[in-house]
């Protein structure tokens, strides 16, 4: 489900019309808060989301992860490094908070050497699963990624 | 000049008692554009709503003392120093536009009320000329590059919307208010002065349209967001806690073992620079 605007709490600063990669945030021209011009076009990255400094944008999550009707929202606090989530069902039963280090990558350092890849074999092409698809999501060996296993370790930053 | 009773001269033209009907006239079409403009939107039923909602999933009771004490620190911080504003820049113009307006207005009311005939009022004439530029000083300042259309969507300054009809208003008025003050008594004057009425007619009469009542509506969004973090219902907000509590570390192991026992700050991230890439 794409971003909306709680009015209260939009001040009209501008920060997502910036960071919007769609450049579908924009400012009303009645009441200057921002709002999602293009809904269809939106692809929940969330960087508005998180990017907020007022917490104002929302976005509804998938309906496998939890049921409709829930509340999925975020807080990017880089300045403690941490990133949380908080998902609660539409009865409030459901209430759970998440709290993770924000591991975000070195710019140009984390995206797969393709061209260095062997091509796909017949048995591969003819399956249904995508290339690579077993190893890249790491299902097949190994278990999770983590940043121990990638060699990472954590940085006093998330600006790289 | 700024010394003079700008209401003084134009008493010799116009009778104080139609300035001050003028006054009482455009304090109730602010009233009633207020009071329009909540049912129109709807805002103190979605207000109320929200509360409910949010009394709901509290966690928490907030109780009568309490909330006095957040109605004190929102009066004290949100409103009389505008602290929601994340950037320090568009504060900065905000304060000035509006202690400027309210001096302006206080100023304009107590010289037409009190002192209509007198060219030399004490300290309230220099109030009111000293509040219109600090009103016009804030106001060009944020319209010609705070404002979000020109700095962020990347407008030009002279690109107007609907939206634009309150600081249009502001900064019309303050403008023509200084320029009839400093030509009073030529043609020159008469003509800023009708342009002067115009504008502060248009400020006053347009509530409904305008952004206006924002400043009636806006403390109490701050008192409600202050309401549902004291209760813990947060809008379903996450709460990040204390990093080095060892409860949360227990919870989150995750939050120990990559950024130890007690992380680190770990820098400003997206607030390192402004937002101006559009």
């Amino acid at each position: 489900m794409p971003t909306f605007v709680y009015m209260t709490r939009c001040d009209g600063c501008g920060h997502c019309v910036d960071i919007c990669p769609s450049d579908i945030m924009h400012i009303d021209t009645t009441y200057r808060r921002a709002y999602n011009i293009e809904p269809n076009m939106c692809w929940e990255c969330y960087s508005c989301v998180k990017a907020c400094p007022h917490h104002a944008i929302d976005v509804r999550g998938y309906a496998d992860f939890a049921p409709l009707g829930h509340s999925v929202r975020v807080i990017r606090d880089e300045e403690k490094g941490v990133i949380a989530w908080r998902i609660k069902s539409r009865n409030g039963e459901t209430d759970l908070n998440l709290l993770a280090p924000i591991t975000t990558k070195p710019w140009g350092k984390e995206i797969p050497q393709l061209r260095n890849a062997s091509a796909p074999s017949q048995d591969m092409r003819d399956s249904q699963l995508l290339y690579n698809e077993p190893k890249y999501i790491r299902m097949d060996e190994g278990g999770l990624h983590t940043l121990e296993s990638n060699g990472l370790e954590m940085k006093a930053g998330v600006y790289y | 000049m700024i010394s003079t009773n700008p209401f003084s001269e134009l008493a010799g033209f116009i009778p104080p008692m139609a300035m001050q009907i003028y006054i009482i006239v455009m304090f109730l079409m602010v009233i009633g554009g207020t009071i329009l403009d909540t049912i129109h939107k709807k805002s103190a039923k979605y207000f109320f709503e929200n509360a409910k909602k949010a009394e709901k999933s509290a966690k928490r009771t907030v109780s009568g003392g309490q909330k006095m004490g957040l109605a004190i620190s929102t009066v004290a911080s949100e409103v009389l120093t505008s602290s929601e504003f994340a950037n320090p820049i568009r504060r900065l113009s905000h304060l000035m536009t509006m202690y400027g307006f309210i001096t302006f207005i206080v100023a304009s009311v107590v010289l037409i009320f009190m002192h209509p005939t007198e060219a030399a009022a004490g300290i309230w004439p220099v109030l009111w000329h000293l509040g219109a530029a600090l009103l016009a000083a804030g106001g060009y300042w944020f319209w010609f590059f705070i404002r979000v259309d020109v700095s962020s969507e990347g407008k030009t300054w002279y690109k107007l919307c609907q939206a634009d009809i309150f600081i249009v208003g502001l900064l019309a008025t303050s403008t023509f208010g200084l320029l009839w003050s400093a030509t009073q008594g030529s043609v020159l004057g008469w003509v800023f002065f009708s342009l002067f009425l115009l504008s502060s007619t248009v400020l006053f009469s347009t509530v409904l349209w305008s952004k206006f009542a924002h400043m009636f509506f806006k403390p109490v969004a701050a008192y409600q967001k202050k309401i549902t973090k004291a209760d813990g219902s947060q809008e379903n907000l996450p709460d990040l806690g204390e990093l080095t509590d060892p409860a949360l570390q227990a919870r989150y192991p995750d939050i120990p073992e990559y950024m130890g026992t007690n992380p680190p700050y770990m820098g400003l991230g997206i607030k390192r620079e402004r937002p101006n890439h559009y």
